[in-house]
């Protein structure tokens, strides 16, 4: 397992998950999921860095999806 | 051994005979917020008189956790040293998923500090030692139990109380009413003041159990521990946390629709324990069954009557903002109401414990929710979200940070509120903070910097920083010398964290409100003279 080894959050970790969670508020399911996939999408062109951005998806993916 | 709620005596109060001279203050409520209350009138020279409707400390532990700034609070009470010698000392936090443990903090990961990050004390040893510290000042503080408010009218340069007791009603007078009535306040009720905010629907069992080996296992060490989706507790949250004599306080997550009724019988609550304690004997001493509410007073301060604790504020138990918030609350209105009763102050001065813990408690209120959020997912996103950080947090040290089992209680900050000086250069204190502690040495051996502050206002000077003298002021000095008291900095902690060559103004309740390279009179005296409300707006009620 790769671990993403700089904490860019912290200290400011839980406003971030707080604007994430009220982002998607008052959403359906259907339009959450959508709203991810912008989300990704977006950070992704602020990473920019194409050899990151695979290792992120590697080290996404190499959870055991039930 | 469960605890002896041995009751406190009533007495006839002097109302019921003969109408009593008008009091300077009238506390609601012997909780620990109210007896705090009055001891640190009393400490200011302020007599009050406390009336609570009932005879026995706090049934059951509440509030067990007492965090660092309420200990050194509590000292300048005089119940800190017993505090301690009863509590079980704590500063590590563990985060379990599953079985596996995924995070832990440290919530004092510095030396120098007189007072640990936590105690646990059960509720009910706490008010004991403040009823026994209130006792100790007989002309000053008077307790009077089975005195219960039913009644009572604001009359702009007083508030009339009526008073029910055994032997029947009576009425007093009091310059100020201070309502230490609790999150269902009376007072409150009966000024119709709106109290909404946010309740969630979760509900969650506390039980305490006596058991004399430890449910925390081979580990020696007492700590927080939480768990997030525990073996013994699927899909729900669990929490456990050490008290005196033997008491473990565990906390469940129950489901959104459980029957609350059901859930805090010994039928429902003995196999929840078993699960986790095993076959190892216990004995419950409380249980109880609650949901969380985040709700605070628009307005802490009417009139004549104040608001201070729960009756202001209530949060979610997870971070200990309850009574530790009620503490800093009382901390910071004793001096301004001892100031204002003593003529020394306007009234203004009390308009500003609202502006200052109004602020401390939305802060609280914002940790506790979000925790909150975060324990109890409302949405199937915001599972999914909680679920892929619990995974995360196993392998990523940014996960591990977005865990949120409770922020726990820090000191708030007033920095940039009106009393404030603001300092010319960025000091490396910031006016608004509560003192930090550091460990001295003076004339009569080892001691630490919250001791050795006197009473009242004090202008601390660390190393090459000269003090003047201005009347009534008492000053401080580290690592220099002078005319006033001085202390050396063995371990060079103090220069760390106030800077060498560095004056503050510190305020009553420990809280700097100015910082000075060079120091002069006048700018000192001006400070001064802002920090006692001289500069606020004249109060409007």
């Amino acid at each position: 397992m790769t671990t993403a080894s700089h904490d860019n959050l912290s200290p400011h970790q839980d406003d971030f998950y707080d604007a994430l969670m009220a982002a998607h508020t008052g959403l359906s399911e259907t339009q959450s999921h959508a709203l991810n996939a912008r989300l990704v999408l977006l950070m992704a062109n602020e990473i920019g860095d194409l050899a990151k951005l695979t290792a992120l998806m590697r080290m996404a993916r190499d959870y055991d999806d039930v | 051994m469960a605890y002896d709620y041995a009751p406190f005596p009533y007495t006839a109060p002097p109302g019921l005979a003969a109408p009593e001279p008008r009091h300077p203050v009238a506390i609601v409520g012997a909780g620990p917020i109210g007896l705090a209350m009055a001891i640190d009138l009393a400490q200011h020279g302020i007599a009050s008189v406390v009336l609570d409707d009932n005879n026995v400390v706090s049934v059951g532990s509440r509030a067990i956790c007492w965090a660092k700034r309420t200990l050194e609070i509590f000292d300048r009470l005089g119940v800190a040293d017993r505090m301690m010698q009863k509590g079980v000392t704590w500063k590590i936090g563990r985060q379990f998923h599953g079985r596996d443990e995924v995070f832990a903090f440290d919530l004092l990961p510095e030396d120098g500090h007189r007072f640990p990050a936590f105690i646990n004390l059960q509720q009910y040893y706490v008010e004991e030692y403040l009823v026994d510290r209130a006792r100790a000042f007989p002309d000053l503080i008077d307790l009077r139990f089975l005195n219960k408010v039913t009644a009572h009218e604001d009359h702009n340069d007083h508030a009339r109380l009526t008073v029910e007791t055994p032997d029947g009603p009576y009425t007093l007078e009091a310059d100020y009413l201070i309502a230490c009535d609790g999150a269902g306040s009376p007072t409150r009720t009966r000024m119709g003041l709106d109290f909404t905010g946010q309740t969630f629907q979760e509900q969650f069992l506390i039980a305490d159990i006596e058991m004399a080996d430890s449910p925390f296992g081979d580990h020696a060490t007492p700590e927080r521990w939480f768990w997030f989706d525990p073996p013994f507790h699927p899909g729900k949250s669990a929490l456990l946390h050490m008290q005196p004599d033997n008491i473990y306080r565990i906390d469940l997550q129950l489901d959104v629709d459980a029957d609350g009724r059901a859930e805090a019988t010994e039928e429902k609550v003995l196999p929840r324990i078993r699960a986790i304690v095993g076959d190892k004997p216990f004995r419950l001493d409380w249980m109880s069954v609650y949901k969380f509410r985040c709700i605070k007073l628009d307005r802490f301060v009417h009139g004549r009557v104040i608001f201070v604790g729960d009756s202001a504020h209530v949060v979610s138990p997870f971070g200990a903002r309850g009574g530790n918030g009620g503490i800093q609350d009382i901390d910071n209105l004793g001096w301004k109401l001892a100031a204002v009763l003593q003529g020394q102050a306007p009234a203004a001065l009390i308009e500003s414990y609202h502006e200052e813990r109004s602020f401390g408690s939305a802060e609280n209120i914002l940790n506790s929710a979000r925790a909150t959020n975060f324990m109890t997912p409302k949405t199937p996103v915001e599972a999914l979200f909680r679920a892929e950080v619990l995974r995360l947090a196993h392998d990523h040290p940014f996960a591990r940070r977005l865990l949120n089992s409770g922020r726990l209680s820090q000191p708030c900050s007033l920095a940039g509120m009106a009393l404030q000086t603001p300092p010319e250069d960025p000091a490396p204190m910031t006016p608004g903070r509560a003192v930090a502690d550091a460990p001295l040495t003076g004339p009569e051996g080892d001691t630490w910097l919250v001791r050795v502050l006197p009473a009242g206002f004090v202008l601390l000077g660390v190393g090459a920083v000269a003090l003047p003298a201005i009347d009534g002021l008492a000053r401080v000095g580290i690592a220099q010398t002078g005319d006033h008291p001085c202390f050396d900095d063995p371990g060079g902690f103090a220069r760390a964290r106030y800077g060498d060559g560095w004056a503050y103004l510190i305020r009553p309740d420990g809280h700097v409100c100015a910082a000075f390279r060079a120091p002069t009179e006048a700018a000192v005296r001006r400070a001064l003279s802002r920090t006692r409300g001289n500069d606020l707006p004249e109060a409007t009620a």
